[in-house]
């Protein structure tokens, strides 16, 4: 199985001890984002409601959106792929 | 609505003035009288809006729009470079219209002391050629975002958070928009605000610079614009990552079919104005001073700060127990506490407390109460030898 990084946002990373790239082993988007939540289970709920992702997180697969790769969350993983975790942020100003 | 003037030429001192603009081949006489003719709304002349509108008005944007209804803070210069300490308290529009009519006198500053609002947007934002989107909410962006839909205005955005930002250019007629993007806004509480969670004073700087470069670009139609594109930038990685978005053909309101055709309620579409806050009711409040007076009592309680660890460097009430809000759930739960037990919360400010009530309520606590106005009302009222922030 190949090993991936994810890389978490600031907001997210206090659910990972801190870390800002996690190293998981997994085949497809889909396994690796539930390793990712077996291994951290705080991260469960920030990032899918039920088992749907959430709408203001996107999961990309180097530079593409995984919602818009041809085979979604079953996409298969490269070990030199990055999975990047992007939620929306919302400051400014004040 | 802005009024549409003829075409404005350059005068002889505008020429001197731009001329490193103008001996550019991308720019010239013709891209400079472009910018002179080139009306610009942002939306916030905070952190974002601060760098946007000094290097807009440097570069001889001829119309900046500034829409801002807050005053400068203390809080704010840390980043907020167009405003200077002696402005403190006062309106921000008038703040950085002196600075900007300072860095250049022929730019037509018009200004609008209010906040933008479903009703106000479409009038306030027609007329303009782009608007930058500067906000530090979720309502706000996604009423920029629809009201530049629906006129099809190029909306360029950025964002940030603690040492993170982002940047695009949602530009209705030739790419996603926001909604695109993000459909929906996360719950409340679930993802702090820059006030929670700080920023890295520069941070807005790099991020505004970025927008402002977008837009002067978009008006000289020059370069690669970033439509479709999300720039991610990390300041303590020193990186920029570049990010492919979609035009989503769902999306509700530039897809094939779009179901939102108006300008709706972005409040109840944020969940600000949800049934949640109604269930917040005047037993469940309780003032610093009534908090004094309890104290003083003896009065056996728990004290919760729901704020985050950094913040109680600033300030901290005596005997108060830290659990920031986004833990709440998860260690309340290991610490055992009988559900009928006095419990107090308290924040900043009061919304991350309110946030944290309706959560211990959810979940069976039935003699909770949350600190109106937060540790900072606290100060003010009751222990004055503490920082406000």
């Amino acid at each position: 199985m190949n090993e991936i990084e994810i890389t978490l946002p600031t907001p997210l990373r206090i659910y990972t001890n801190n870390q800002k790239k996690v190293k998981i082993a997994a085949e497809t988007v889909d396994d690796a984002l539930k390793r990712l939540v077996e291994t951290y289970p705080a991260l469960q709920k920030h990032l899918f409601q039920g088992n749907e992702l959430r709408s203001y997180v996107n999961i990309y697969i180097n530079d593409t959106d995984v919602r818009h790769h041809p085979d979604g969350f079953r996409a298969h993983l490269e070990p030199q792929d990055t999975i990047f975790i992007i939620p929306s942020i919302a400051g400014g100003l004040k | 609505m802005m009024e549409t003037p003829v075409v404005e030429t350059l005068t002889f001192h505008e020429i001197q003035r731009y001329s490193r603009h103008i001996i550019l081949p991308e720019v010239g006489l013709e891209g400079q009288t472009k910018l002179k003719n080139a009306k610009v709304l942002l939306v916030g002349t905070g952190g974002l809006g601060s760098p946007i509108a000094l290097y807009l008005a440097a570069a001889g944007v001829g119309t900046i729009g500034l829409i801002d209804f807050d005053v400068v803070d203390e809080t704010n210069l840390q980043r907020q470079i167009i405003h200077s300490t002696d402005y403190v308290g006062k309106p921000k529009i008038d703040s950085a219209t002196q600075r900007i009519k300072g860095i250049n006198p022929y730019v037509n500053v018009v200004t609008y002391n209010q906040p933008l609002t479903a009703e106000n947007a479409l009038a306030v934002i027609e007329g303009y050629d782009i608007v930058c989107d500067g906000t530090d909410n979720y309502q706000t962006r996604y009423l920029v975002n629809d009201a530049c839909v629906l006129l099809g205005i190029p909306n360029v955005y950025g964002s940030i958070f603690q040492f993170e930002g982002q940047a695009s250019v949602f530009d209705p007629n030739k790419g996603p928009c926001y909604r695109c993007l993000y459909p929906n806004p996360p719950p409340l509480g679930l993802v702090p605000s820059c006030a929670e969670g700080g920023v890295f004073g520069i941070l807005p700087g790099t991020i505004g610079t970025i927008q402002a470069t977008e837009i002067i670009k978009l008006i000289l139609n020059v370069g690669d614009p970033l439509i479709g594109r999300l720039l991610i930038y990390d300041a303590l990685e020193m990186k920029f990552r570049e990010l492919k978005v979609q035009k989503n053909p769902d999306c509700p309101i530039c897809g094939n079919n779009p179901t939102i055709k108006g300008l709706i309620d972005y409040e109840a579409f944020c969940g600000i104005t949800s049934v949640e806050t109604d269930r917040i009711t005047e037993d469940h409040l309780i003032t610093p001073k009534e908090y004094a007076e309890l104290r003083n009592s003896g009065f056996k309680h728990l004290l919760i700060d729901v704020r985050n660890p950094m913040e109680q460097q600033i300030s901290k009430i005596e005997g108060s127990r830290l659990i920031p809000l986004r833990q709440l759930e998860d260690l309340i739960i290991k610490e055992n506490i009988p559900k009928d037990f006095p419990i107090i919360l308290h924040c900043k400010t009061g919304g991350r407390s309110a946030r944290a009530l309706i959560q211990l309520l959810d979940m069976g606590y039935t003699n909770v109460k949350h600190l109106v106005g937060g540790i900072n009302s606290w100060i003010r009222e009751i222990d004055k030898n503490q920082p406000l922030y």
